[in-house]
């Protein structure tokens, strides 16, 4: 199969969505200006002209919901944001609006939406350019939220939420874009509310999400080595709605579980994983869960810091051996940081 | 030296400039590792506007602040500490170049949500009023954040009680790479505001001194009637959205547009004003010099200074 980089899946399923289907048109702020958001809306503008493809005002808010007339009017509007803090800007409509609507009129309107937001981090993108707000997002009844990390996967969520009749929030790591990997050319949609194995293991699950799953892999890798162990590790890819049977027969077999998230703990994704391990699969637990997330704190700059607020390999290594009850491995001469240490922008 | 006054204005002017063009030096570096949003061009607003505002003055600003930061501060060391990340630094790194603050010096906050800062000033402003403090306040922001609807909200509020408080609309004609054209449904925003109980001014000049004048003014007539006021000032931002490089290759701005404001370049415009007043080269270059020396100082200081322990993460937090 030939491979794609993540930024170049995502192009690629809004090219071939768009000209399957006339009704889908992508918008949002500098959608088609040069930069085009780090390259996943290129060629849009010039393969389907600017109504379908047009840059707006920086009204969020406003934005948001005139994407939800022009769906419930027949279309299917993608709308973009560079930043996942942005979508604060539109709360009301997604929160007081979308979510609600199809429910609210008993399926007489429906809302063929999706939101394609990405997460900041690195190079000081600090407090308000590094939010991934999943949790909230899925909070709210009537909002789907999926986070893919690997392009294959980027696509496929991407296209089926663009075929989806309800609300999507698509939520995209920066850091992932670069990426490549296997990408089927002809549109494979990823179901929404499928998980995905990684790696198959026996001794731990970790469950991660988004560019946690990269820190997860990484760390499967050097536990295999060091201690001759294999660890499972799950990718959710979908919040709402959760495979929750991958998750939870994983953990039935290892019997043991560390939540990695992409955001702070506390209220967050990964204690609702905490709460469906504990309804599910209680008697079967050897330990009790672990969570690794953000430090409980608003993201800092300097660089110094963002490593201490960011959980990475080192801290999912280190938790497994705590779980297992394993000397501490050497992890000198092991590279950390690789995604961190590329990243220089463009933001 | 003649006159205080004009001197000040430059002392501003110039060190913006130089800080940036330090900024140019020493960013490829990678050791300032902050997302920087150039403020070259912008120059005569910051120096005008912060000089006629004076220390007591508050200032709120967005993710590209280092001219108005600069301009009113005229602190160099805590803005290089700052944009390297080190613990010397007011915010101890934490803010970075997108997010400096000096609450002692009248400069408030700076915010990179577009047009999140402006209803923060009006209620800084009310504050002042109730306390009868007699600081004036600005928000600066850009013409992209007339795109959003709390700018609105927060001018109606502003009319609606009677809150003193000077917006800056700094006008580059691009919301990062969009034209205004591309982005406003009507062609004159200042006519729109007029028509609130506001009052509207506003000048195209890349003379600092002028929008010192005109900001005296507007801070008077805010004084008397006790109206917000909207202050629309043109300029042209010389560098990308954001980073240190020029973009006129990108299609979406023309170089010639550049070349035009260059000839009006705010620096050198103030710069031959002086000496058309009777200022002498030599007292110019002495304070240039001066200035230089202070910000190679400040570098030097900031790169040597360490970076802030782990347990400043956490510190802050309730």
């Amino acid at each position: 199969m030939r491979t794609l980089t993540y930024r170049e899946a995502i192009n690629e399923a809004l090219v071939q969505e768009m000209e399957r289907d006339g009704d889908v048109f992508v918008y949002g702020i500098d959608v088609a200006d040069h930069k085009r958001i780090f390259g996943s809306t290129n060629k849009l503008l010039e393969k389907f002209g600017q109504e379908r493809c047009f840059s707006t005002p920086l009204s969020e808010d406003a934005m948001t919901g005139i994407g939800l007339g022009a769906a419930i009017n027949g279309l299917r509007p993608v709308h973009v944001h560079m930043r996942v803090d942005f979508m604060f800007l539109a709360m009301n409509q997604l929160a007081n609006m979308i979510s609600s609507l199809r429910y609210s009129t008993c399926g007489n309107l429906k809302v063929p939406m999706v939101i394609r937001a990405v997460i900041g981090k690195g190079w000081g993108q600090s407090f308000q350019h590094g939010k991934t707000m999943h949790s909230v997002f899925a909070h709210i009844p009537g909002l789907k939220v999926v986070l893919p990390s690997t392009p294959r996967e980027a696509k496929g969520c991407l296209i089926s939420a663009i075929r989806e009749d309800n609300p999507v929030i698509v939520i995209e790591h920066r850091l992932l874009y670069d990426v490549s990997g296997e990408v089927p050319v002809d549109p494979e949609p990823f179901p929404l509310g499928k998980g995905m194995v990684l790696k198959k293991g026996d001794a731990l699950t970790v469950i991660a999400v988004s560019i946690m799953v990269v820190e997860a892999v990484k760390a499967a890798e050097i536990l295999s080595r060091k201690h001759g162990i294999n660890i499972e590790v799950i990718d959710p890819v979908s919040v709402y709605p959760l495979d929750e049977d991958l998750i939870c027969s994983s953990v039935k077999k290892t019997r043991r579980c560390i939540i990695v998230d992409n955001d702070w703990v506390y209220c967050g994704f990964s204690a609702e994983i905490a709460a469906l391990i504990n309804e599910k699969c209680f008697g079967m637990l050897q330990s009790p869960v672990k969570r690794l997330g953000f430090a409980a704190v608003p993201c800092p700059c300097t660089r110094p810091l963002e490593d201490c607020y960011y959980p990475n390999a080192v801290d999912i290594i280190r938790a497994v051996e705590e779980k297992l009850g394993l000397d501490k491995s050497d992890l000198s001469g092991e590279e950390f940081y690789s995604y961190e240490n590329k990243f220089k922008g463009p933001f | 030296m003649a006159n205080n006054l004009e001197t000040e204005i430059y002392r501003k002017l110039y060190l913006i400039r130089s800080s940036e063009e330090n900024v140019i030096r020493y960013y490829p570096q990678d050791q300032m590792k902050t997302p920087m949003h150039m403020s070259m061009g912008e120059e005569a607003i910051a120096a005008g506007v912060c000089s006629a505002l004076g220390n007591e003055g508050q200032v709120f600003g967005t993710y590209r602040s280092h001219a108005i930061y600069l301009a009113k501060t005229e602190d160099s060391d805590d803005f290089f500490a700052e944009i390297y990340g080190k613990s010397s630094a007011l915010l101890k790194g934490k803010g970075g170049s997108m997010h400096l603050s000096a609450p002692r010096h009248g400069f408030m906050l700076t915010s990179a949500i577009v047009a999140s800062n402006i209803p923060v000033a009006v209620g800084a402003a009310f504050a002042n009023k109730q306390q009868g403090n007699k600081k004036a306040v600005a928000v600066f922001f850009g013409d992209g954040a007339v795109d959003e609807g709390v700018f609105w909200e927060s001018l109606n509020a502003a009319c609606l009680m009677k809150i003193p408080v000077l917006f800056v609309y700094e006008d580059n004609g691009y919301a990062v790479h969009s034209p205004v054209s591309e982005r406003h449904g009507y062609t004159s925003v200042t006519e729109i505001v007029k028509k609130f109980n506001c009052l509207v001014k506003g000048a195209d000049t890349t003379d600092a001194e002028e929008i010192y004048n005109l900001t005296l003014d507007c801070l008077f007539r805010m004084k008397e009637t006790s109206q917000p006021c909207f202050l629309h000032l043109k300029y042209y931002r010389y560098l990308e959205h954001v980073g240190i490089g020029e973009d006129f290759k990108a299609g979406y701005r023309s170089k010639h547009e550049f070349e035009e404001w260059k000839k009006r370049d705010p620096v050198l415009t103030y710069r031959n004003k002086l000496l058309e007043s009777g200022f002498k080269e030599s007292e110019i270059i002495a304070i240039e010099k001066e200035i230089n020396l202070k910000i190679e100082r400040s570098i030097i200081k900031a790169q040597e200074a360490a970076f802030p322990d782990k347990e400043e993460l956490h510190t802050n937090l309730y």
